[in-house]
């Protein structure tokens, strides 16, 4: 189906009466709820997200995955409305076991944001309401993360990224609780931290949290309880 | 044209077992001036030999080895009208692949991609096969020096030294007798300059690229 406008009055009147009848379609970043946090440690890096599933304010599921994993070394969060999160990973996916088929190798983090980036800007003008969390250990094991619109403008950050619903609070939580160059053991205990007390100020994400903490050796995933409520 | 009805079609096979318009490609391939590539431990060489039809032809405009990225070069033998289709296809693939990763293609990759079409124009409607052989030499940071040998069918092949063209027997032979595994990129020159000699005494000209490491000489000689 294609709707045309003979004028930019029509289309207006269009949009206005959509959003009348459609109230959730202004803030569909927000209909399901979510929140995503990723922090770089000394040779290592923590990726975490809630686990709550909610249709606006009635919560569906308490266990969803919102953090994919796309190798050993590197995984995704993907923040925003579900269905286009779990479209968008299978389609990463796909995209991923080609290039390990082709190159025979793992992507590394840079590339891989550089393929979202592409992937999610082929729909420019009808995007997947995602906003994608990168995180990942490079070829000679340093830490990597990123986030970025959901037309795929990168963001880079050298401590730490956040995003979904709890994106503001996290900001703060992050910003009064990072610091530079902490063993895994301290970053799982700060990334938590950060996630929970956040998760807290905002009604659309919580429910726990999924934390998962990659060193050059190991993978540690961890769920959390909070007030789950 | 009298070798058979099979000469004709592109894509039916001879009851031997030959697609005849591909070895005809060969062929044209095999008595074109002589390429050669040799990879060595530190870097790989390309080289062909630059003769003119007329002392009056200004020598500065025949390039006949040319960039595919900064990192990937190329030589052919054979038509060179046709290696000018598949160097900007490939360039354009090179590209392509850097929009998508913003990463360099590595050698195998593009060598990946020009072998599909130069296979697809084997099997296409309306089109015939290249009249030419590639050699593409260049250093990635997954594999380090490569060359790799490109043929009308499509098939590839990676090489330690290899050449093409007129007198390839005679080259290869010698390719092989002077080839060793440890060779640094100076030898690896000199051989080259060595094997055209070797196969024309009397052609004045060579034109020879060198991949070493991150930076680009080119001579002529």
């Amino acid at each position: 189906m294609s709707i045309t406008f003979s004028n930019n009055i029509e289309a207006l009147i269009f949009i206005s009466l959509f959003l009348t009848i459609v109230p959730w379609a202004e803030k569909i970043f927000e209909y399901n709820g979510s929140a995503i946090v990723a922090m770089v440690g000394k040779n290592c890096f923590a990726i975490a997200s809630d686990r709550r599933l909610g249709v606006q304010l009635q919560t569906v599921a308490t266990d969803f995955q919102r953090i994919y994993k796309i190798h050993d070394k590197l995984y995704i969060g993907l923040a925003g409305l579900a269905t286009d999160a779990q479209t968008l990973h299978q389609r990463l996916v796909f995209r991923h076991n080609l290039y390990q088929l082709r190159e025979e190798r793992n992507m590394k983090p840079e590339t891989f944001a550089s393929l979202v980036s592409a992937v999610l800007y082929e729909k420019r003008f009808g995007p997947y309401f995602c906003q994608p969390v990168i995180a990942g250990l490079g070829e000679k094991d340093e830490p990597f993360i990123c986030t970025m619109d959901s037309i795929g403008a990168k963001e880079l950050a050298k401590d730490f990224v956040v995003g979904g619903t709890a994106s503001e609070s996290l900001y703060g939580a992050c910003e009064s609780m990072y610091k530079p160059n902490m063993e895994p053991e301290e970053l799982f205990e700060t990334i938590s931290q950060a996630l929970l007390a956040s998760v807290d100020r905002d009604c659309l994400s919580g429910w726990g949290g999924h934390v998962i903490v990659v060193t050059p050796t190991e993978v540690t995933e961890r769920k959390l309880k909070g007030r789950m409520d | 044209m009298g070798d058979s009805q099979y000469s004709f079609s592109l894509t039916t096979f001879s009851p031997s077992g030959k697609l005849v318009q591909i070895e005809h490609a060969l062929m044209a391939v095999g008595s074109g001036q002589t390429s050669l590539g040799i990879k060595a431990a530190n870097g790989v060489v390309i080289a062909t030999e630059k003769k003119l039809p007329s002392i009056l032809v200004d020598e500065t405009s025949v390039r006949k080895i040319q960039l595919l990225t900064e990192d990937i070069g190329v030589v052919y033998s054979g038509m060179g009208p046709d290696s000018r289709v598949l160097v900007r296809k490939s360039r354009k693939q090179a590209q392509q692949y850097f929009r998508l990763y913003k990463e360099k293609i590595p050698v195998t990759q593009l060598v990946r991609e020009t072998a599909t079409v130069m296979q697809e124009f084997t099997q296409s409607g309306g089109v015939r096969p290249f009249g030419v052989s590639l050699l593409v030499a260049g250093y990635d940071d997954v594999d380090g020096p490569q060359l790799y040998q490109v043929d009308p069918s499509g098939s590839y092949f990676s090489w330690k030294a290899s050449a093409m063209g007129k007198n390839v027997s005679n080259a290869k032979t010698f390719l092989e007798k002077r080839y060793t595994d440890d060779m640094e990129l100076e030898d690896a020159i000199h051989t080259a300059i060595l094997t055209l000699k070797e196969g024309y005494l009397n052609s004045s000209f060579l034109l020879i690229n060198v991949r070493f490491d991150e930076s680009l000489f080119e001579h002529n000689r």
